[in-house]
């Protein structure tokens, strides 16, 4: 009897005292209503400890020495952009860069636009020829692909063994400093599935309608493809292109697996130098330098193409 | 040419377009798996076949055994932290996306924004302090600064991706369930985690591929050869080998991608799907 009682007073008074929280917006109110931030907590502490603190004290460190060898750590301004700037080998290894991405984004974008058009037609066996043209891009960051490349690139190695069917002489793909950088871009731009799938999403959800009306003002095959496919997948083609260029500045495992940079640091992307001079020479200064100096222009690239975006990406729902 | 002929000689055209460079995308690593059979350098190069003349298991006998550890003690090491850190992915991505897609808070879109502008943020330039960060903790040379990461969904992609699929997902249940009294984490757990299975199955598989294949992140990390990856341990094998002979590196490189193929051949539409899905909605 007592027990119950109590309950029942209990249940009261914390009914009461719910109808009371809800009338005067308190602390609780405030949880209550922000208790969703919890579920980010986990995101939000991840963030902070391994990427925002990072990204911030890798641009303290640029402006110092500090080297994991020796003592101390002397804030030393911008003498490792300096250093940067006056190192030839330093500055040759970002116009390399340059190259690798400006090379392999567009092969690859142009590829890969080309052939999921191609696969958008109702072709019989489209799932196998998808599946085919992904592999690649999954296996292609490990070291196995790697080995291959190597493999496919020696002087005695299956490209040149085919080319010389018809006639070609062999040529030395890994040991000449004007093709190896062209194997290593081959390598990313043989990669294009990833990149294909999404056009390929892309295309389908163009309407059948658009190319019938097209067609009925008597535009042929070639013409609906930039008048009216173009247009409309802009915003995936912005989308990939970021994407790519941003990966495409950070390369790392191909040219370090399989030219090693070489020959005469024709392949010695700055990931390369940055890795090098790290986690060999520990100078933690020099890299951060050389890391942020990336990413101000990977930054900038991006930030260029966002706000080239409302020049030449067609978003549906702004116009209607 | 009537219109027909021309439609049907456009067919032809794209089939051997479509078909020409399909070769040119798999021929490659037919003839890896063909030349891991084959019995010396000399058979390997030079003929353009992948199909060994004498078949012979050689490659993959002497090059499991060629380093201080077999081969599958390199395998198994992978996995050690793969699992680990697909598991940790799933988890603490999920819980994120739920958060961002299902609450208001104060600073939402504030925060959903830097989480996604991370996903725009290059790797390198946080390779340095991590290590830092790593080093000081006294994590370096295991797997912790591999996996750790990763309980906190540091992998925004996926988080991004799941956002996006549970966006698309009604919201009845969920509120059928408040009546009948469950609080929110019950209602993550017993309502929207299974609603939104398939797009946390293509984040545990796009994972588990990628962070097999991961290189850098083991190189970084890892000094001592007993803890080395398989990727690692395939790098070491080729420096080490002067003149090596190809049957053995093809080999064992042909058995660190099996796993990676074994998981995208069970699960294709999930990784095309996923991968589309991730993009194109957002």
């Amino acid at each position: 009897m007592k027990n119950s009682q109590n309950v029942a007073a209990d249940a009261q008074a914390n009914a009461m005292m719910g109808i009371k929280e809800h009338k005067k917006p308190g602390l609780k109110k405030f949880f209550k209503e922000n208790s969703g931030f919890l579920y980010i907590l986990p995101w939000l502490i991840g963030f902070i400890v391994f990427k925002f603190l990072p990204f911030m004290s890798s641009l303290f460190y640029s402006f110092t020495n500090y080297n994991l060898f020796k003592q101390g750590i002397d804030f030393i301004g911008l003498d490792n952009y300096e250093k940067i700037f006056n190192t030839p080998k330093l500055v040759k290894s970002f116009v390399v860069t340059f190259k690798y991405a400006f090379m392999t984004v567009p092969l690859k974008l142009v590829f890969a636009l080309f052939i999921a058009y191609l696969l958008n037609f109702k072709l019989k066996f489209i799932n196998a020829f998808r599946v085919a043209y992904y592999i690649p891009s999954i296996l292609g960051g490990s070291v196995a692909i790697a080995v291959l490349w190597q493999f496919l690139f020696q002087n005695n190695g299956l490209v040149n063994t085919v080319l010389g069917v018809f006639g070609v002489e062999p040529i030395n793909w890994l040991g000449s400093s004007k093709y190896a950088l062209f194997v290593v871009s081959l390598l990313r731009v043989w990669q294009f599935g990833s990149a294909m799938v999404i056009f390929l999403a892309a295309l389908k959800g163009v309407p059948k309608d658009l190319y019938e009306a097209a067609s009925i003002d008597g535009a042929g095959k070639f013409t609906q493809f930039i008048k009216v496919t173009i247009p409309l997948i802009t915003p995936v083609i912005f989308y990939n292109l970021v994407t790519q260029l941003v990966q495409a500045f950070q390369e790392f495992n191909g040219p370090y697996m399989i030219t090693r940079g070489g020959p005469m640091g024709s392949t010695t992307l700055i990931s390369l130098l940055i890795y090098q001079n790290a986690f060999k020479l520990q100078e933690m200064g020099l890299a951060s330098a050389m890391a942020w100096l990336l990413f101000i222009i990977v930054a900038g690239l991006t930030a260029v193409s966002f706000i080239s975006q409302k020049y030449w990406v067609y978003y549906g729902d702004e116009e209607r | 040419m009537t219109r027909r002929q021309k439609e049907i000689l456009n067919t032809v055209f794209r089939y051997v377009i479509i078909l020409g460079v399909g070769i040119i995308m798999i021929y490659p690593m037919l003839w890896m798996l063909g030349a891991s059979f084959m019995k010396s350098n000399s058979e390997i190069f030079g003929s353009i076949s992948f199909i060994p003349k004498s078949f012979t298991l050689d490659g993959y006998k002497n090059g499991w055994n060629s380093t201080t550890y077999s081969f599958g003690h390199y395998m198994l090491n992978t996995y050690k932290f793969v699992i680990p850190k697909v598991i940790g992915t799933v988890i603490s991505a999920t819980i994120t996306a739920y958060g961002f897609s299902r609450f208001n808070f104060i600073g939402k879109k504030f925060w959903f924004g830097v989480m996604l502008s991370t996903l725009f943020l290059p790797q390198v330039v946080l390779n340095v302090p991590q290590f830092i960060l790593f080093n000081q903790l006294g994590w370096v040379d295991s797997y912790l600064p591999l996996v750790v990461p990763s309980f906190l969904a540091a992998d925004t992609y996926f988080v991004f991706m799941i956002v996006q699929f549970m966006r698309s997902i009604p919201r009845e249940l969920e509120e059928a369930a408040e009546i009948d009294g469950c609080n929110s984490l019950q209602r993550l757990y017993y309502v929207v985690t299974p609603m939104v299975k398939p797009a946390v199955v293509s984040a545990a598989l796009f994972q588990f591929m990628w962070s097999s294949n991961d290189f850098m992140g083991p190189l970084i990390y890892l000094n001592s050869v007993k803890k080395y990856t398989a990727s690692l341990g395939l790098r070491m094998m080729m420096d080490t080998e002067v003149g090596f002979d190809w049957n053995k590196v093809l080999a064992l490189s042909v058995i660190s991608i099996i796993p990676s193929l074994i998981v995208f051949f069970a699960a294709q539409d999930q990784f095309i799907e996923g991968i589309s899905a991730g993009s194109v909605k957002g």
